[in-house]
């Protein structure tokens, strides 16, 4: 069972050392510290962009230099020199591999490394085909059992190795990188880009607007349920490179499509700044689902060396009937701002946010979400559990709004913490706004502390006090885990127990 | 199989002896019931024997299977074979009790050095057993202890004793809080794990207890020391007349 797994990995793991944390070497292509507008047609240049898309980048980057850093987190960090910082770094090799024996070994030694055992991992390394049965299926039944992923690769900032093409293409969805979207399929991207996050959004949405990489595009046509999981490893690697991925999903009317998203980055000592975009689009009657599981370098025990990430995430339920959901476990990076937000805007729209966020040792955790109800009996519901260990400071912050015309627009909110040892802090900052009197939004919130009790009874039944900590605190996201897919649960299971480890004792 | 000798006890934080001096020999095969009021130190006896953090023991020893009990950590001694059913059983929200189960036995048989159990052949020693104690499958699926009511409490404690084959179980009040009809279902339970390699003993306030699970030795404990030891005769005796006796003759 997934517990004992956990219980292993915690044991293999020495104190102070990631276990993902190795670089891998390869040969990158690096542009020169520093940003300005020749760093941006640097990138552009680099990824033979249209015009309209440098022009988007410049006005982007003139719109940033005049924001202010937010500063209205419960995260504090020493200020970032932008100007020395890689803005783009990216894997030399030839041009795009037509099948996995094309992929640098060391890229498929890299995965092994991570120890991601899931169907991804199989299907990459070629150890198993697409749509043979995995000893992962059939144990969840329902809508994700198909056994089917998608893995569309970001090694640094640019997508090396896409799978399943031509399956999905059968069924008209596209699953590419942003930049062969930009070559491919220029029409979408230009509709779509910047449509629920404009490039003035935020600092960190604005600079990654300026300089974004890489990153994944999804389309689904209308109609269509994407007949697998699609899923992409985001992985830093070359030394202080900003990560700055930008995704853009787009369902169309009446489609269905899951989305997974999974990190893991090597050690540095330097902190590394990652400021992504996600962009979701659903359509009338469409439904996306997007999951994360987050396991970014959280630094050393004092906190120094791990990764930044500041990221924007946001939904719009453009249409009537359209549903986003999105669920997150966050459990790595040393500082965590993060709201992956719905915009209700379709009559009937619905949106959800499921999160664990778990932190320890010195990480930093402002993560939440935004409902912004704008159609009429519009739903939303938010399960959130935040775990806090060691000197960690774990925030949820979350804003519900009803406009005026949002008649009948509902929310279900439910927000508990779970605190471990005495030196932590865990904080629920809940926004709400109505402008309309027919509005229900029911909030819940319980702060408890895993009791001496509980540790107790669990090793009198011989649990260590490792395996009692990742057994109760994976009892008590038990709600959230049961929304992520099959895939994930494995993984995220042993994650937990690895965040936790040295928390207790 | 388990020597008590001249056990002293403290709490952690505090200056009086809950146990003064506590003498006790169990050998396998054996029942002992240890009878006693309130305050005289059972609880304590428990859980300084299942290694409960927070009490100090001042003097004295305990010996289990030949080795330092004291000396092990509360999951160490679980693996060994010591077993504790709580008097008040531990919610566990979201965590299954066959999951529960499951982690227990396999850490067990992983500090013992013995293989896991694969999931099919746990699930048929699970249901084998939880069939004995009239726990249905439903209940094996509703998180550890959440929302049972005081019965299935005591019944779920004997299972995970049944499950995972003790060889020192101690049952702490287990009689209390339960019905004529599951305190049968429970003493059944627990009788058919009594076993010529397998001790027990049976806390008890009450002697109600003692008709179901029939002892070979009866001890009074009075202000954390044996007092007195006898048959099961003993019992029916302090039924009749009180502890009065008993904490008198202590005092």
């Amino acid at each position: 069972m997934a517990d004992l797994d956990t219980i292993e990995l915690v044991k293999d793991i020495d104190v102070d050392k990631y276990k993902y944390g190795f670089e891998t070497d390869i040969e990158s292509d690096v542009a020169p510290k520093g940003l300005n507008e020749g760093t941006i047609r640097f990138i552009s240049d680099k990824k033979g962009e249209p015009q309209w898309m440098l022009d988007w980048r410049l006005e982007a980057y003139q719109v940033w230099q005049n924001l202010t850093l937010p500063t209205w987190a419960k995260v504090s960090y020493p200020p970032i020199d932008f100007q020395d910082l890689h803005y783009y770094s990216a894997p030399k090799s030839s041009p795009a591999p037509k099948s996995l024996d094309e992929v640098d070994p060391k890229l498929l030694e890299t995965y092994a490394k991570l120890g991601i055992p899931l169907k991804e991992q199989e299907i990459l390394a070629g150890v198993r085909k697409q749509g043979e049965k995995s000893d992962l299926d059939g144990e969840s039944g329902g809508e994700y059992a198909s056994g089917k992923v998608a893995v569309d690769a970001v090694f640094d900032s640019v997508s090396v190795v896409t799978t399943f093409k031509d399956e999905l293409k059968k069924h008209g969805v596209i699953f590419c990188s942003i930049s062969e979207a930009l070559r491919e399929h220029p029409q979408l991207v230009k509709q779509y880009l910047g449509s629920v996050v404009p490039q003035g959004d935020n600092y960190y949405a604005a600079l990654n607007a300026a300089v974004f990489s890489d990153g994944s595009f999804v389309y689904v046509p209308p109609g269509v349920r994407c007949p697998m999981e699609l899923s992409t490893y985001f992985r830093m690697n070359a030394k202080n490179t900003g990560q700055f991925e930008r995704t853009l999903i787009i369902a169309d009317k009446g489609s269905y499509v899951s989305y997974l998203e999974g990190c893991t980055a090597p050690t540095r000592d330097e902190s590394q700044l990652h400021a992504a975009v996600v962009e979701l689009i659903a359509l009338e009657d469409a439904e996306i689902k997007y999951s994360t599981v987050q396991n970014w370098y959280p630094g050393d025990a004092e906190g120094k060396g791990g990764i930044y990430n500041f990221v924007t995430k946001r939904g719009d339920c453009r249409g009537d009937r359209a549903k986003i959901s999105w669920t997150q476990v966050e459990t790595g990076s040393a500082i965590t701002w993060k709201y992956p937000s719905c915009i209700l805007r379709g009559d009937d729209s619905r949106g959800e946010f499921y999160s664990i966020a778990i932190s320890n040792g010195r990480q930093q955790v402002d993560s939440g979400t935004k409902m912004i109800h704008l159609g009429k009996n519009s739903s939303s519901r938010i399960i959130s559990k935040g775990i806090a260990a060691g000197r960690s400071d774990n925030t949820y912050r979350g804003l519900v709004s009803a406009h005026r015309k949002a008649l009948n627009a509902r929310n279900f909110t439910q927000c508990d913490s779970l605190l471990i040892g005495d030196k932590c802090g865990a904080h629920t900052v809940p926004y709400i706004e109505s402008k309309t009197s027919t509005a229900q939004f029911e909030h819940e919130a319980t702060t408890s502390k895993i009791s001496d009790d509980q540790m107790f009874y669990c090793m009198s039944r011989g649990l260590s006090q490792e395996e009692a900590v990742a057994l109760i605190v994976n009892g008590f996201v038990r709600d959230v885990l049961q929304h992520l897919p099959m895939e994930f649960m494995a993984e995220t299971q042993k994650l937990i127990g690895i965040s936790l480890e040295g928390s207790v004792g | 199989m388990l020597e008590i000798k001249n056990l002293h006890v403290k709490l952690e934080d505090e200056a009086r002896e809950i146990l003064k001096g506590l003498t006790l020999s169990v050998k396998p095969g054996e029942v002992h019931a240890i009878m006693g009021p309130n305050g005289s130190g059972k609880s304590t006896l428990s859980y300084v024997l299942s290694g409960r953090e927070g009490y100090e023991v001042t003097e004295g020893s305990v010996t289990f299977k030949g080795e330092d009990l004291l000396a092990m950590e509360a999951s160490q001694r679980a693996a060994k074979g010591v077993f504790l059913a709580f008097q008040y059983p531990i919610e566990i929200p979201g965590v299954a009790t066959m999951q529960f189960l499951k982690v227990a036995l396999n850490a067990q048989r992983k500090a013992r050095g013995q293989k896991e159990m694969t999931a099919p052949e746990f699930m048929r020693h699970v249901k084998e057993r939880a069939a004995k104690l009239n726990i249905s499958q439903d209940m094996l699926k509703r998180p550890v202890n959440v929302g049972f009511s005081g019965g299935e409490k005591k019944r779920a404690e004997i299972l995970q004793m049944a499950v995972l084959e003790p060889s020192l179980c101690v049952l702490d009040e287990t009689d209390s809080g339960l019905d004529i009809d599951a305190l049968r279902v429970v003493a059944d339970g627990v009788n058919a794990l009594r076993s010529p390699d397998r001790a027990m003993i049976v806390i008890t306030h009450y002697q109600r207890l003692l008709d179901y699970i029939v002892p070979d030795k009866v001890h009074v404990l009075s202000d954390g020391k044996i007092v007195k030891t006898g048959g099961k005769e003993l019992a029916l005796e302090l039924e009749a007349n009180g502890y009065a006796d008993f904490v008198g003759k202590a005092a």
